[in-house]
């Protein structure tokens, strides 16, 4: 079983709260802030909170797409984008307007709620459930009715629909989570969301 | 199915955690992180922090022990206490706080709410209105940590910060903080009714029954003190929290 994990920190998130959750399941996570730290991970987390372009222009200039590509397309190293994180993951956001890592057939849109007769406030923020629509290691041993913190504006939206690993309803479905073998994305944040989010990062840790 | 939040509401002075009684006697219960960490196993699904002192004494917020909190914290939080300025907010989201609590400053200048509130959006601006009965028995909106009247009703200044962008009000009757003698349910009936912004509610909780009441009167969360912190008569400190079972029968009262 690999246990040491690299979060990537490109200086869009205060990472303590994942460190220390990591902790708590035996792992010292490896704090990755700069690319060759990231070149020698066996487990990657990307974290991020805030604007999309500032995030990928972040990850350029820290040098980190390259490396990051290397390790998640080529060596298949198994890899947790998170909120802002899982966003990057796609290949375009309607944020902003510089590409995505592109690593999912996916892109990530603004909630639409414009077909709806009561609209819900943008962003989504607070505790919700997830339906889990395929088999993953990433929800194994996860009880009924989980439930995760969200705070966002917008979502994955897969192209291929057997990305899509869970869903959660605000206004309308939405794709909660992703999984394409060893790329993993989740729009909440497991840091946040106590027992649910540690059971999910434990799988994590252990299951992949 | 929209869970109603409980939320423990802490209290920090000089970098450590406290209770009080009307607003007054802090007692010094223990530290925050410690804390934090407890309320971590207890799976808590929020929770609230507030500097009593740092507006009185023209405090910054104490952001080296709030990103210890957040980094802590395996669940989102809110702070509030001494934030004056919109740095202190950009500064306070930097660190991983999810909402902000404003209490003296939204009272002295709705404007600074909504120029939060356009930054931050309104689901994570809390304004904090602390309200006492004056002589007459009129409620009336007390800042600077329960020291100084406003003379300003409450329910027509929480008309106004809604107004002005606030996502949510923390209400909290200083009557009532750290009795333990029930909410006060005509305060929450009032405010709840005037704004359709959700309340939190504050002061005088004893337990799972007063949250009902308090939920019955208009209020959207419960938040309490010494329930969480306190046992017994002799007000022993241990930290608690209702269970799963207790929290579902709530939810369907």
């Amino acid at each position: 079983m690999q246990k040491a994990i690299t979060i990537i920190d490109y200086g869009m998130a205060n990472l303590g709260s994942i460190a220390n959750m990591l902790k708590k399941l035996g792992v010292q996570p490896v704090i990755g802030a700069d690319p060759a730290v990231a070149g020698r991970a066996t487990k990657l987390i990307l974290p991020g909170i805030g604007a999309f372009d500032h995030g990928m222009q972040r990850l350029r200039e820290r040098g980190f797409v390259d490396v990051l590509n290397a390790k998640v397309l080529e060596e298949k190293v198994p890899v947790l984008g998170i909120c802002l994180g899982a966003q990057l993951i796609t290949a375009s956001s309607e944020e902003g307007i510089l590409p995505g890592l592109g690593w999912l057939n996916a892109c990530t849109v603004r909630f639409d709620f414009s077909r709806l007769n009561a609209r819900p406030k943008i962003p989504h923020m607070g505790w919700n459930t997830v339906r889990v629509l395929k088999q993953s290691p990433l929800y194994e041993g996860m009880p009924a009715e989980s439930r995760f913190y969200f705070v966002h504006s917008y979502h994955i939206a897969c192209n291929d629909p057997a990305d899509r690993l869970t869903e959660t309803t605000y206004g309308m479905p939405f794709t909660s989570s992703v999984q394409r073998d060893n790329i993993l994305g989740a729009q909440f944040h497991p840091e946040k969301s106590h027992r649910f989010g540690l059971q999910l990062l434990r799988n994590f840790v252990e299951r992949f | 199915m929209v869970r109603t939040r409980i939320i423990p509401l802490l209290l920090l002075k000089n970098q450590g955690l406290v209770k009080t009684v009307k607003f007054k006697n802090p007692t010094y219960i223990g530290d925050p992180i410690n804390a934090v960490r407890i309320f971590n196993d207890k799976e808590v699904d929020e929770l609230v922090f507030l500097d009593i002192t740092a507006t009185v004494e023209q405090r910054p917020p104490p952001f080296d022990l709030i990103a210890k909190i957040a980094s802590e914290c395996f669940m989102p939080f809110c702070y509030g206490g001494g934030i004056c300025t919109v740095d202190h907010v950009t500064q306070l989201f930097s660190l991983g706080v999810e909402k902000v609590a404003l209490n003296t400053v939204a009272a002295r200048n709705a404007k600074f709410v909504r120029e939060i509130a356009a930054i931050a959006g309104s689901q994570s601006v809390v304004v904090s209105i602390d309200v006492k009965r004056n002589w007459f028995g009129q409620y009336r909106v007390i800042i600077e940590s329960g020291t100084r009247s406003t003379g300003r009703d409450p329910v027509e200044f929480a008309k106004e910060i809604e107004q002005a962008g606030a996502g949510e009000i923390l209400l909290n009757s200083i009557n009532r903080d750290g009795t333990m003698t029930g909410y006060d349910v005509e305060l929450i009936r009032r405010v709840s009714g005037a704004v359709t912004i959700p309340i939190m509610a504050a002061g005088g909780a004893r337990g799972v029954p007063d949250f009902a009441e308090a939920i019955e009167a208009g209020a959207s969360a419960v938040a309490a003190g010494s329930v969480f912190v306190f046992t017994g008569k002799h007000r022993a400190v241990l930290i608690s929290y209702p269970s799963i079972e207790e929290l579902i029968s709530l939810n369907e009262t």
